[in-house]
């Protein structure tokens, strides 16, 4: 066969080669996208912002205050007037229930918070020194989870006495040992990549990895753990309000709505219904994105 | 083996320690004490009830005390009854905490796992669909709105059964229903998710493969490996049983531990609280215990090396 220089053509670049991929999508963009493709996380999203936006602007939009008393109107069934009826004092129960979405989000937001600020540092140091630190550490937490928590939130209750700060104090350093195992379990398996070694030759210290790599990249379990720690917290307080140690009254929130609720069942159901209708539905909503959530941030589920 | 139960009674004997420690200085952290909710009392009273419960003894000597008494299994005297001790009202009123709780735990057991392993087998279909929606109302309805819900149903409404109190075999139901009603949900989630796991493994296949009958593969390869998970939660379950009977019996004025408990804190009778948490302490931490030992009976890919595990 004879060479010659014509079988040498240069080909064209036609961009074949990068049409192939498709385009270079953000992991935030990406989990975004596949949210949005489960319907339910999607419901559930909506709803929770409707519920945070009720409960900030409700308040300020209604015409009267959660701790109006009315002799007069005391147990009156709802109406075109009074939305979902009124309690024992007269007090108009939409109003209130608007109030208790503030103060049960808040409770909330606040305690899963507290127990992330915790959880994050207590899992970021055990799992980044590693060796005898991290099994001290998780011994700890291993104990700790045996026990039953409620039981010492309550202990706490009573001895900080009821009201709202309590409530977040109480919560916030009983259940963060959920997400210290979740950081922790994360961060053993991330400080083993390429990065984290190209950081340290760098010279970056264990804070700034532990802080500008490992945790960012852990951001997913951490939000996902954090979606369904704020419906606990929402779900014991009302426990909590139950057995009469939750919030002070005048202030309600939906627990202690419910649990004045249930003592007028047998004449005004629907005193007990509408709290725990928002407490039910809050609860699904938050549930629903977190399931989505898991879906749409696990890297392993990734499509 | 050996070596590793030991390791796991002795750490479980220091949480006990440890847990009764705290709750005892807990307890002693409450300002004013025990009797200064009460009318007034002249001081003279004041000094003979302090000198009767010996709440004048130094903290530490008030400690020694308390743990010298527990070891005799001695709980005290409780602070608002008179002439009752912690551990009269937990031999009355814990035999009908745990039979509501053994017919809840069961009622969970019974619905929960079935319904979960039929959602697996029926993978988004109308059967699935269905579990997992009841198993999702039930982990977003608090429990003590079930209970009013289910009380005014059948008791108001329907008059089917009794809408409080206890005593026959159909005083039970619907405080266990309430109760049984999160486990219940919780079980057949986690059945659902383990089951398909399991379903989708290469034994599975094989089993098929073999031409092994369906009810076979399902019940001895499928279902049996399912449950190992299932078994973890028996610990967690048991302190949600607990803890829900607060508020249970409470609402059906149920004569068991957990009202007591509710009352104790209505009534700030601090023995009591103290008393009661580390007795449900205890059986949480035994408990666990168990599992932790049985466990590994269950699923032979776990070594008990003292780590991990």
């Amino acid at each position: 066969m004879h060479v010659n220089k014509e079988l040498f053509e240069p080909l064209h670049s036609q961009g074949h080669a990068e049409m192939q991929t498709r385009p270079i999508t953000t992991y935030g963009q990406n989990a975004w996208r596949r949210l949005k493709e489960h319907k339910l996380a999607m419901v559930g999203l909506y709803t929770v912002l409707f519920i945070i936006f009720i409960a900030v602007i409700g308040p300020w939009v209604s015409h009267a205050s959660y701790s109006d008393q009315n002799l007069m109107l005391a147990n009156q069934a709802p109406s075109g007037e009074h939305w979902f009826g009124t309690d024992s004092l007269g007090r108009d129960l939409f109003i209130r229930v608007l109030y208790g979405a503030r103060i049960s989000l808040s409770i909330g937001i606040v305690a899963s918070l507290i127990n992330l600020t915790i959880g994050v540092i207590y899992g970021g140091v055990a799992g980044l020194l590693g060796g005898r630190v991290d099994r001290i550490m998780m011994g700890i937490v291993d104990v700790l989870y045996g026990i039953p928590m409620l039981l010492y939130v309550i202990l706490l209750m009573v001895v900080l006495q009821p009201g709202l700060t309590n409530i977040f104090i109480a919560l916030g350093i009983a259940y963060w040992l959920g997400m210290a195992r979740i950081v922790r379990g994360q961060i053993l398996s991330l400080k083993e990549q390429e990065y984290v070694l190209a950081a340290r030759t760098l010279g970056a210290s264990n804070w700034q990895i532990l802080y500008r790599h490992l945790i960012p990249n852990s951001m997913g379990p951490i939000i996902i753990t954090m979606t369904l720690a704020i419906p606990e917290a929402i779900f014991t307080e009302a426990f909590l309000s139950f057995i009469g140690l939750g919030v002070a009254a005048p202030m309600a929130s939906w627990g202690v709505l419910s649990s004045e609720g249930v003592t007028s069942l047998r004449s005004y159901p629907f005193q007990l219904f509408f709290p725990a209708m928002a407490i039910s539905i809050t609860m699904l909503a938050f549930i629903f994105l977190g399931d989505g959530l898991r879906d749409a941030l696990d890297p392993r589920t990734r499509r | 083996m050996l070596s590793y139960m030991l390791k796991r009674i002795v750490s479980s004997l220091a949480v006990l320690l440890a847990i009764i420690t705290i709750t005892f200085l807990l307890m002693h952290a409450i300002p004013g004490g025990p009797f200064s909710s009460e009318k007034k009392i002249s001081p003279a009273i004041m000094k003979n009830i302090e000198e009767h419960y010996r709440l004048n003894d130094s903290l530490w000597q008030q400690y020694v005390d308390y743990m010298a008494n527990l070891s005799r299994f001695d709980l005290g005297p409780s602070f608002k009854y008179e002439g009752r001790s912690v551990n009269d009202i937990i031999r009355e009123s814990f035999p009908v905490s745990l039979e509501l709780g053994m017919v809840s735990i069961g009622l969970a057991i019974v619905i929960g796992i079935p319904a979960g392993a039929l959602a697996a087998l029926r993978q988004n279909k109308w059967p699935d669909y269905v579990t997992m929606l009841f198993a999702t109302i039930g982990v977003s309805v608090p429990s003590f709105v079930l209970a009013t819900l289910l009380i005014y149903v059948f008791a108001l409404k329907l008059s089917l059964l009794p809408a409080a109190m206890w005593g026959s075999a159909e005083y039970v139901i619907l405080p266990a229903l309430a109760l049984a009603s999160h486990p219940t949900a919780f079980i057949a989630r986690l059945t659902r998710s383990s089951m398909l796991e399991v379903l989708a493994q290469d034994y599975i296949k094989t089993a098929r493969a073999k031409g092994l009958s369906e009810f076979v593969i399902m019940y001895r390869h499928a279902l049996r490996n399912a449950l190992i998970p299932v078994v973890t939660y028996i610990g967690p379950m048991a302190a949600g049983i607990l803890t829900g009977s607060f508020i249970i019996e409470t609402i059906f004025a149920i004569p068991g531990l957990g009202r007591h408990f509710v009352t104790s804190i209505y009534n700030r009778d601090y023995t009591v609280i103290l008393g009661v948490t580390v007795f449900y302490s205890v059986l949480v931490i035994s408990l666990n215990l168990v599992v932790d030992l049985i466990y590994p009976r269950l699923d032979p890919r776990i070594k008990l090396n003292g780590k991990g595990g």
